[in-house]
């Protein structure tokens, strides 16, 4: 399994795709940074750019890159492979490469800029949609016998868990806002895991007092230390789950 | 060394293989003839644990392979399109199957040196051709000297020079008492190292014989004769009912 995930990062960190990644994030944090005069209002903006970004870069680069690597993994598979240690050595290479292209892009320049816990907050969740997205892409890898396809299925969870899940969420809040909702709400924002990274990092940069009521019980539960346990364990749930499927399922895929 | 009972595999509702029944030993060389999309690369991929038949049991050595991945210890598989990481080198991916292989002490580079793949070690796999890639897979197949070597299309793509190089290498191990089994549509390249013709059209089984007793039964000499005087007298309905 080890031979697997040191070949799979020597690919990838060679890979130009990945390189533009990291550049792009890096100019994007240093830039946004060193302007502001507000250390807050910097870390926000690149909460946003994390939250836009990484999700949809991390499950569009590893569909494609489980698809086009599918007769490499046949060639290995005809070697004495176990298929549940080929696929998550697969995912564990390209988990990581996405996740030090983050940690280089946006980490490093916010360890300098910036440091603090709402900064180490920031860097935890963005890693962690990064290894929730490659997880979801891993599933979609199983799933779908055809790229184009699994391409699209990509597309569209990612749209859904970075816009169309907010969307409906306030929708929700707007025809139940004469009910106390705050506990259901809360539990619907653990099935969005771009929400809870957000939640996480709001509550670090004490903004939270601005989203009313709500924020206040947010920031009672969440900011509490149980809460944030509940948010890790969401989000570590959220890598589990896709990656237990998508083990299952290959047992049985032709491939 | 390899046997067959009544396997089935179908995509929805397209029959890839239907109740295929084989037996191959030691010292065989056999060519998986028949038309595209007669179930030839389903039949290896099944082999090699690819791909999951609904029916049907295959066992290699007495053993059933079900599940099981050690048994592919003993199988080099050549695949008809290799593609490769983009990034890596050659040098890097015969290292990491080296290192993949722990368990095999003993390397058959013959083929390395044979086909001039030392010149190409710190080249990307991207930047190589169709024919150089397909050398690199041809290496790796022969690498770990299995006693079963599985070539889907081998020569295809290949230089002349080269596809001499990897026959004679074919007739060798077979000399030793391994077990080869080919894919192939030039018959001509199959033609002088071949010694059983598995015969496969629409998933079904046609005939399964050594090359003497089709050349006795038909009276032609050469294999692509053989093969056509056969689909004409012997399955015409199989050939133009469709």
């Amino acid at each position: 399994m080890r031979t697997i995930i040191k070949y799979v990062l020597l690919d990838l960190l060679k890979n130009k795709t990945i390189i533009v990644y990291t550049i792009i994030l890096a100019a994007l944090s240093v830039s946004v940074l060193s302007m502001g005069s507000n250390a807050t209002k910097g870390l926000l903006s690149l909460l946003n750019i994390t939250l836009l970004f990484v999700p949809i870069i991390s499950i569009l680069f590893s569909t494609i890159y489980f698809f086009n690597s599918i007769e490499f993994t046949e060639l290995l598979l005809a070697q004495p492979i176990k298929r549940k240690t080929m696929l998550l050595a697969s995912y564990t290479g390209v988990a990581f490469a996405l996740g030090i292209a983050y940690i280089i892009g946006i980490g490093v320049p916010v360890c300098i800029f910036s440091y603090g816990p709402a900064a180490l907050t920031l860097i935890i969740s963005g890693l962690f949609l990064s290894l929730i997205f490659s997880a979801l892409a891993l599933l979609i890898f199983v799933l779908f016998k055809d790229k184009t396809k699994g391409i699209g299925a990509a597309i569209i969870i990612a749209l859904f868990f970075t816009l169309l899940f907010d969307g409906l969420l306030l929708s929700f809040i707007y025809s139940f806002s004469d009910y106390p909702i705050e506990k259901p709400l809360l539990g619907m924002i653990s099935l969005n895991p771009v929400d809870l990274g957000r939640i996480l990092v709001l509550l670090q940069l004490d903004v939270a007092v601005m989203m009313g009521y709500s924020g206040a019980l947010f920031k009672k539960f969440l900011g509490s230390a149980t809460g944030s346990i509940y948010v890790f364990a969401c989000m570590m749930f959220w890598i589990v789950i896709p990656l237990f499927l998508s083990v299952r399922k290959f047992r049985k895929k032709d491939l | 060394m390899i046997s067959i009972e009544h396997l089935t595999k179908s995509y929805g509702k397209f029959k890839a293989l239907d109740d295929i029944s084989l037996n191959f030993e030691r010292g065989q060389t056999i060519s998986l003839l028949g038309p595209n999309g007669s179930g030839k690369t389903t039949l290896i991929k099944s082999i090699l644990g690819l791909v999951i038949p609904e029916q049907g049991i295959i066992r290699i050595n007495g053993t059933e392979i079900k599940t099981q991945f050690a048994y592919r210890s003993q199988i080099g598989y050549m695949p008809q399109i290799g593609r490769y990481p983009d990034n890596m080198t050659v040098g890097q991916v015969i290292n990491m199957l080296k290192e993949i292989r722990k368990d095999c002490k003993q390397y058959d580079e013959e083929l390395i040196h044979g086909l001039g793949i030392p010149g190409f070690l710190n080249k990307t796999m991207r930047s190589l051709s169709g024919g150089t890639r397909q050398k690199v897979s041809a290496c790796l197949a022969f690498l770990f000297s299995p006693d079963i070597f599985i070539l889907d299309e081998p020569t295809a793509g290949l230089d002349p020079v080269s596809s001499e190089f990897l026959k004679d290498k074919i007739a060798k191990e077979r000399a030793n008492g391994k077990l080869i089994l080919i894919t192939s549509h030039v018959l001509s390249d199959v033609e002088d190292i071949t010694s059983h013709i598995v015969y496969l059209q629409d998933g079904h089984l046609m005939f399964y014989k050594t090359v003497e007793e089709l050349r006795q039964q038909t009276g032609e000499e050469k294999l692509n004769k053989v093969i056509a005087s056969i689909m004409q007298k012997e399955m015409p309905k199989t050939i133009y009912a469709q």
